[in-house]
């Protein structure tokens, strides 16, 4: 252990820190551009500059090892004069632009200069210019800004795994560039928005729109994945200006995918704000909440409980799932369902539909089966720490499902069912792979489990974790990708069928031949709508999407960024997002949406307040309590049902870019999936 | 000899004869009052009055929505909103002042990187109604055409003290 003087102070630190963290730990601020925690080292930007002593000249902190016996000074005339002296370079060929740059007022440039900076430059001489490039839709450049620190490249080369970025030409000339001129095809390329330290690389969607003085931020979670990244809402007056990632090491660290970032214009478009009915010529006519709701409760008149049925979605908050299974429950119908892709998991072992390594357990994993899954698009920060593992070596990592292109190597060792039968049985070459590593772990996506041998695809998996020492007293292997936001939260409420209850393919097909009177949507999209015949629909829900233009009555809630509501995660983390604007119009909180309603259909629910519902949610899940907090899972074999005979694994998203109602409202994303997913394969740079 | 001094005065009348004497004096004297509103009395180059927004001489509009203004405004009169123009500048769709929140204490101007928001030398703009007090970005723009020659002048004068 290293011991050195930083400022007159002695300090101890792990051997191979840096100088610069070093001086941190110390508590003497070291003003830097090139140096990131969690890229790697480049030692470009020289503003890191300290003495030390029996040294001719000044170290550059970030990339000097900290060593036995360095005297090392941060604040002497010397390094005052040093960080001056690279201030004034860097500024030569820095346009000054601030007023117009996005990046004006939360830019590390400006603020260092501020700090460290000479009061004037003595450059007369002209400029450099350089011609701002194409990253895609999602990144503005203003190369002119660059001052070469090479975050971006580095972080594209080894966090995102797609090394599209690099340095072209030497010196002065240095201009960093996308070499074949395309988009960023990268579903984590806007973290580089807020990686540069400047106003070269902004986001295209936010440009000009606010400035940071006049954000309003809210810490928040995001919901349009089941990864459940952290994220701050900035809004202005009404109005959501954007969504960064918020630091969550066990989660998020500090990135976020590019959907998770850039789908907040959806929330302004397509919006539900006033309750619809739909008239005597089918058509939706706006009504008011007295009016909807009498519909609804004329229509519930004498209606048979158990001809109810309730799909929960993707995007739905555990409160205001509580306060739907409780109306349910209420009315006397068994029929209940969060799944509204058939998964086949089962809600009574809770251990069998968790992520249960957790994220950041990724990383002492040392062997990865994929099944069914992409996790590149179900989850990039999933992804993302996945390969993260895999650059720290001896991590193989096998594929049965699809063929993608991953940000790491995979062995690709089957398409589907029989490959997963023949390691189960221990009969596929992977098994001794598996068999000879210690911490092994298997991610099972929703591409294998939402489908019809789904249950036992599940069996076959809890079979290789148990033959192949998954589970262990204080590791668990067994890993579960979901793909929404509500589903293990969903589960842990225990929003599945009840005592001959029906699925959510079965309330679609019974709500086709007649036997359901009535089914409530609460944000549910993703279910066939044309196969529900005359059955009265009522949709809760935020966005005209699929579900409100099929509704007879449609009620209007809330988005994830205009709600106080908890969600879980997939790794059963529950954690709180937070109210960052009023929902648009006539438009409500949804479990009050719920509660109002059970009033009119004459079972009122026991709890008119947040805090109350909340109390009724964890009294039905006790882990909604720990916030941010994971409770270990008890393991069982889960025995699988039926015949493990269907097709080839299928991912379940189509298009990362559009996955919900929100994104799928989104002009942004409907620009990413023109660029990336529309885009001819087969297109190159010389094509007309 | 208090009793005589005060009788010889008054009796005298010193007193009136000095005050009228004084009364004559101005009559003769250049008037300081002006005709308003025929004539108009003299204007710093600083005078802060009705608020204007500026062009460069090829016509194009100087604001490029920083929002510096807005910013330091202590009274909050200035609201802006800005995107990408066509043509890919920074401009703003929307930039009104309060002129009834105003206090004119001339921090917009002094906060402008390109001499866009300024207060001119126009300070005849009652008006019958609040509406009219509320500035758009086209009445302002309207200012600026319709005063640029003298406040071109007046920044002109006052550049060689800042």
């Amino acid at each position: 252990m290293p011991t050195l003087t930083i400022d007159g102070q002695e300090i101890t630190v792990e051997p191979g820190t840096t100088l610069l963290q070093a001086c941190e730990e110390a508590g003497s601020e070291i003003p830097r551009f090139c140096y990131h925690e969690r890229l790697s080292i480049a030692g470009n930007c020289r503003m890191c500059l300290v003495e030390m002593e029996k040294s001719p000249k000044p170290v550059a902190s970030c990339a000097m090892p900290a060593a036995d016996g360095m005297v090392i000074h941060t604040n002497t005339e010397s390094v005052k004069k040093a960080r001056e002296g690279v201030m004034e370079f860097l500024l030569i060929n820095h346009p000054l632009d601030c007023p117009i740059c996005d990046q004006g007022g939360e830019c590390d440039l400006q603020d260092q200069a501020m700090a460290y900076g000479r009061d004037s430059s003595r450059f007369a001489e002209n400029k450099r210019a350089v011609e701002g490039k194409d990253f895609g839709p999602l990144i503005k450049t203003f190369m002119t800004r660059c001052i070469h620190c090479t975050r971006c490249v580095r972080f594209m080369e080894e966090v995102a795994g797609a090394p599209d970025l690099g340095g072209l030409y030497r010196g002065e000339d240095m201009e960093i560039a996308t070499v074949l001129e395309k988009g960023l095809d990268s579903e984590l390329s806007g973290n580089i928005i807020d990686l540069c330290p400047v106003g070269a690389l902004t986001s295209q969607p936010y440009a000009f729109n606010a400035r940071s003085w006049e954000l309003r931020f809210t810490e928040s979670v995001d919901v349009l994945d089941a990864a459940g990244s952290n994220i701050r809402v900035d809004a202005r007056g009404r109005q959501v200006m954007r969504v960064l990632p918020r630091l969550n090491e066990d989660v998020n660290e500090e990135w976020l995918g590019d959907k998770s970032r850039f789908a907040y214009d959806g929330l302004l478009r397509q919006r539900l704000d006033r309750p619809y009915l739909r008239d005597a010529n089918g058509k939706l006519q706006p009504a008011s909440w007295e009016q909807a709701f009498a519909a609804i409760a004329d229509r519930a008149k004498g209606m048979d409980g158990r001809r109810f049925g309730a799909i929960a979605g993707d995007l739905v908050d555990c409160e205001s799932m509580t306060a739907l299974k409780d109306l349910t429950d209420a009315l006397g119908s068994p029929h209940i369902d969060c799944r509204q892709d058939g998964a086949k998991l089962n809600a009574s072992q809770r251990a069998s539909y968790l992520f249960n390594t957790t994220i950041a357990g990724i990383e002492d994993a040392d062997t990865c089966l994929l099944i069914g899954t992409n996790p590149r698009w179900e989850a990039p920060v999933i992804n993302q720490r996945i390969r993260k593992r895999w650059l720290m070596g001896g991590f193989a990592i096998g594929v049965i499902g699809e063929q993608r292109e991953l940000t790491y190597r995979a062995d690709y060792l089957g398409a589907g069912p029989a490959t997963l039968a023949e390691i189960a049985d221990g009969q596929h070459a992977f098994g001794n792979v598996l068999e000879a590593a210690e911490r092994p772990m298997l991610i099972l996506g929703m591409g294998a489990l939402a489908r019809e041998d789904g249950d036992a695809v599940l069996g076959a998996a809890s079979k290789i974790a148990e033959r192949y020492g998954f589970i262990g007293d204080d590791w668990n292997g067994f890993n579960v990708l979901h793909t929404a936001a509500a589903r293990v939260g969903g589960l842990d409420l225990g929003l599945v069928p009840g005592d001959g209850g029906l699925d959510t393919a079965g309330m679609v097909a019974a709500a086709g031949r007649g036997e359901l009177d009535m089914l409530y949507l609460l944000g549910a999209d993703e279910i066939d709508m044309s196969a529900l015949g005359q059955c009265f629909v009522i949709y809760q829900g935020h966005h005209g999407d699929a579900g409100a233009h099929r509704a007879d009555v449609i009620l209007p809630g809330a988005a994830y960024t205009e709600k106080s509501a908890t969600y879980v995660n997939t790794e059963g983390r529950a954690q709180r997002g937070r109210l960052a604007v009023f929902p648009p119009g006539d438009a409500r909180e949804d479990w009050t949406i719920v509660r109002a309603l059970s009033a009119v259909l004459g079972h009122a629910l026991p709890y008119d307040t947040l805090d109350a519902v909340r109390a009724r949610m964890t009294s039905l899940s006790p882990h909604m309590i720990e916030r941010n907090q994971i409770a270990r899972a008890a393991w069982e074999l889960i025995e699988g049902q039926g015949r493990l005979d269907g097709p080839a694994f299928a991912t379940p998203i189509a298009n990362y870019y559009m996955t919900d109602p929100i994104s799928r409202a989104s002009e942004t994303m409907a620009d990413c999936t023109a660029s990336f997913v529309s885009r001819p394969e087969a297109l190159t740079g010389t094509d007309a | 000899m208090s009793f005589i001094d005060r009788s010889t005065k008054a009796l005298l009348l010193t007193e009136l004869v000095s005050g009228l004497a004084l009364t004559f004096k101005y009559m003769f004297r250049k008037k300081v009052t002006i005709n308003y509103p025929y004539e108009k009395g003299p204007l710093s180059p600083r005078f802060r009055g009705e608020h204007a927004l500026r062009r460069y001489p090829n016509g194009e509009e100087r604001c490029i929505a920083c929002k510096l203004c807005e910013a330091i405004c202590p009274a909050l009169a200035i609201t802006i909103e800005a995107e990408p123009r066509e043509d890919g500048s920074r401009r703003t769709t929307r930039y009104d002042i309060d002129m009834t929140k105003c206090i004119y204490c001339g921090f917009c101007q002094e906060a402008c990187p390109v001499d866009a928001i300024v207060e001119g030398p126009n300070y005849e703009f009652a008006t019958e109604t609040r509406e009219e007090l509320f500035y758009d970005k086209d009445k302002l723009l309207a200012n600026g055409d319709r005063w640029e020659k003298q406040i071109a002048a007046n920044l002109a004068a006052d550049a060689p003290y800042r």
